[in-house]
């Protein structure tokens, strides 16, 4: 069978499990007694087995089976997780992520995994002699060598807590508990076939708490010819006994009543809670391990699409949008109000596509969020010391183009956080703070932008010594320094001229690399800023725009020449009197509300031809984090939507444009960056 | 019989003219003929960098040959064309006095470039083919679009 038809989808899958697995060990290793956990880790495991060993890569299987053995050891509570039990999990978990990446770049997932596996077992094997003395059990299908004890059916089938405070909970909303045993004729073909029709019965009329086997003992065969469910339902014994005896190939049904021990009466209310949506959850899962809580369903139903697919009809919607601006522009010209009102009507309703086209293409930042739980847990070891990781707003959406791009620069500025923002928990207890640091992760929206905060209650950097860094870098003189304010001090962080090894080791290690961090942001339309106290912690500020591809930008006119000025830049626009503009050291400036702000002449800037000779003067303000800028034009054309376009690959790094975009008109119009020309 | 082979062996070129040379590209790396429409012009780009057009929905930046080559520019007319060329991911159109032919010439026609023809550097061609009475001489476009060499471009102009 070819099975690179499925690549995809294993690599996908691969990759969320492994991510779930991840997530939910780093839960455990806070709550080491939570068996929930650990089986909600066991069936990530256990499918990424199945899935491993159905596309052939071995390695990958048999690792992912040593893990599964261990957890089912720890599930059963034959094992207690310690710290060094972890570290081999985690490091397993490791060697199968690798592996999976080796998958994805072509390679066929072998690796050597000698070393855990024989880790893993050793594990296994140490804990069962541990428990030697007491009388052998196998971990799995321990319930079926028991004796039946008819008296109490619980023990019978070895159910745990859950499954009593659920069959509890049933009983009292006036559900039936059964317990069935389904004998198949010994001639019977498929056996799994038939057993699946009986739980297909079963579970469309009541719920299985439990099968013995499991359940995905039995979907692969694995029993002789009978096997035994716990059953709640509203249905008497003998509507459940013609049910199952519909289904051909039986042999034999043999139903008795379960009656619960009286002295588990107290139900606890979060099991209550589980225990009313249990029934409505197709309950195959709780049944297969036991203990599982109802499995965690996202209620709505969704379909995988192709990034690409999304991506074409992102393009093939800009180019609607450039035909409605035209159209827009051919009804005013016209002049028909029929025409006039289709249009209208017509751009109202792409508005709302627009809009939806851009929300699917949104994707939570968790999805970069989730792998830094795990970073930061493995560099606050190497670096011995203790940091909490929190995480707020990972719901938070974003387009999809940016959650690859952020991730880097999010790591830098975690790493950074603790590496040098975080004390040691010595100096944190002297300096009374908890021994534990804080390292916060914060997404927001605010307006058409996201932020992102990266925030640390460490040290802080100290202003002084980054001013003092900047004037003997003949970044700024200490003249100019007098006046600047703590934001442009911290600005100094991000200039180029600050990541040497040389500042390293001065200002407590800021500045490496953070340009950039700050030429990545800047790249993708967004900024960033820092902030910080001394003694008290720094925090980093990520602004980053809702999306790349159409933005709302003003068309402005400069002689024949049309430019669009992205609104996220600007201000307000103005019209001065030539009088009123002022020359400072050879530069014009204006007076805007009291501040001075220079005036950027395009038509000098840009040579551009045959300006129009006016007495008042248009200026579009435009600002650059709390700079601003004046930007001269002839005059403003409005407000329009437009569709971001790259100039090309033949034409790169060109002064102050970002990029074009095409006009109502079919002409093409250049993206003023303004950015460049703010200094 | 080799060289039966290399006689059978041809280019398949579109045929341009600059002033009154005739110049060549392979079909293969012509995406299309436009007329000349609109340009918009990008500031402070080099000298034959003429802006850039809107070519069905995506921006294409147009270069004038003549200008890239360093002969003196003349005024567009109706015959004046933009071929639109592939190289790569690199789309460019290329102004040209007049595009109006397409024809098969032999390998075996195609010699290597003098030092200069028609002002052109040698640098920037692959060769010149002899047809007939025509002389038609054949555009490498790595060398004719290479970004590197812009700004030394600017300094071989007089």
């Amino acid at each position: 069978m070819d099975l690179n038809q499925y690549l995809d989808m294993f690599i996908e899958e691969s990759k969320e499990h492994l991510q779930a697995i991840n997530a939910n060990l780093l839960q455990l290793e806070n709550q080491p007694d939570d068996v929930a956990i650990v089986n909600e880790i066991f069936r990530s495991a256990h499918t990424l087995k199945g899935m491993a060993a159905t596309m052939g890569f071995e390695d990958m299987a048999s690792l992912t089976h040593e893990v599964e053995n261990v957890l089912d050891l720890v599930r059963n509570h034959k094992l207690t997780i310690n710290s060094s039990i972890m570290d081999v999990i985690f490091q397993s978990v490791d060697l199968i992520e690798t592996m999976v990446y080796n998958i994805i770049d072509g390679g066929d997932g072998s690796a050597d995994v000698s070393e855990p596996v024989a880790k893993l077992r050793a594990i296994v094997a140490g804990d069962l002699q541990a428990i030697a003395s007491s009388p052998a059990e196998k971990p799995k299908q321990s319930g079926k060598g028991d004796a039946a004890d008819s008296a109490d059916g619980l023990r019978h089938y070895q159910l745990d807590d859950y499954a009593v405070s659920v069959m509890k909970e049933s009983q009292t909303n006036g559900y039936n508990l059964l317990g069935i045993r389904v004998s198949l004729r010994e001639d019977c073909v498929l056996k799994a076939a038939r057993a699946y029709m009986v739980f297909d019965q079963l579970e469309a009329n009541g719920e299985v708490i439990k099968s013995i086997p499991s359940v995905e003992e039995i979907e692969n065969e694995r029993f002789d010819t009978s096997f035994e469910v716990v059953y709640v339902s509203m249905k008497t014994e003998a509507e459940v006994r013609s049910l199952i005896e519909s289904i051909s190939e039986i042999s034999d049904v043999a139903i008795e009543s379960i009656k619960l021990p009286s002295q588990t009466i107290e139900v606890v209310s979060a099991a209550k809670e589980a225990a009313a949506s249990a029934p409505a959850a197709p309950g195959k899962k709780p049944a297969e391990t036991g203990a599982a809580p109802v499995v965690k369903r996202q209620g709505g139903k969704t379909i995988r699409v192709d990034i690409e697919r999304l991506d074409i009809l992102m393009n093939l919607f800009s180019e609607l949008v450039i035909d409605r601006g035209r159209l827009e522009q051919l009804a005013r010209d016209l002049g028909k109000s029929e025409l006039q009102e289709t249009v209208e009507h017509m751009s109202r309703i792409s508005g709302d596509l627009q809009n939806i086209i851009l929300t699917m293409r949104m994707v939570p930042v968790e999805q970069v969020f989730n792998r830094f739980p795990r970073m930061v847990r493995d560099l606050a070891k190497e670096l011995n010391k203790k940091v909490n990781l929190e995480i707020e707003g990972a719901e938070t959406e974003l387009d999809r183009t940016f959650i690859d791009e952020i991730a880097d620069p999010l790591v830098h500025l975690l790493r950074n956080s603790i590496d040098h923002g975080i004390e040691s928990p010595q100096v944190r207890l002297a300096s009374g703070k908890p021994e534990e640091g804080t390292v916060s992760l914060k997404a927001y929206h605010s307006g058409n932008y996201v932020l992102i905060e990266v925030s640390d209650d460490g040290a802080g950097i100290s202003r002084d010594k980054i001013l003092n860094k900047a004037i003997e870098r003949g970044i700024i003189t200490s003249a100019q320094a007098e006046g600047l304010n703590d934001k442009q001090v911290y600005d100094f962080l991000f200039h180029s001229g600050f990541s040497t090894a040389a500042v390293v080791s001065d200002i407590s290690g800021r500045g490496v690399g953070l340009d950039v961090v700050k030429t990545k942001i800047e790249s993708l339309g967004g900024s960033v800023s820092v902030d910080s106290k001394l003694g008290l912690g720094t925090t980093f500020l990520i602004q980053l725009p809702l999306t790349l591809s159409i933005i709302s930008a003003m068309l402005v006119q400069i002689g024949s020449e049309k430019y669009a000025v992205p609104l996220s830049s600007i201000i307000e626009t103005a019209v001065y009197r030539k009088e009123e503009i002022m020359m400072v050291h050879g530069q014009k400036v204006i007076d805007f509300r009291g501040r001075v702000v220079p005036l950027v002449m395009l038509k000098e800037i840009f040579s551009i031809p045959n300006p129009a000779e006016t007495d008042d003067v248009s200026v579009v303000i435009v600002r650059k984090g709390d700079k601003m800028a004046g930007i001269v034009v002839d005059s403003f054309i409005g407000q329009q939507e437009i569709v971001l376009k790259t100039l090309g690959k033949y034409l790169t790094n060109v002064f102050a444009i970002s990029g074009a975009t095409i006009l109502g008109d079919g002409q093409v119009a250049l993206i003023l960056d303004c950015n460049m020309l703010i200094r | 019989m080799i060289e039966h082979k290399e006689l059978e062996a041809e280019v398949k070129v579109i045929v341009f003219r600059l002033r009154d040379e005739e110049y060549g590209v392979e079909v293969s790396q012509v995406n299309s003929i436009e007329k000349l429409e609109h340009i918009t012009r990008v500031p402070r780009t080099p000298k034959f960098v003429k802006g850039v057009i809107n070519l069905r929905g995506v921006v294409t930046p147009i270069i004038d040959l003549r200008s890239r080559f360093g002969l003196e520019e003349g005024d567009y007319t109706e015959s004046t064309r933009i071929i639109i060329v592939a190289l790569g991911e690199l789309e460019v159109g290329l102004i040209v006095d007049a595009a109006n032919d397409v024809i098969d010439i032999p390998q075996s026609a195609i010699e290597p470039p003098p030092e200069v023809v028609g002002g052109v550097k040698a640098t920037y061609l692959r060769g010149v083919a002899k047809l007939d009475k025509r002389l038609l001489i054949l555009l490498n476009l790595d060398k004719v679009l290479n970004t590197e060499e812009m700004k030394q471009l600017d300094v071989l102009e007089v």
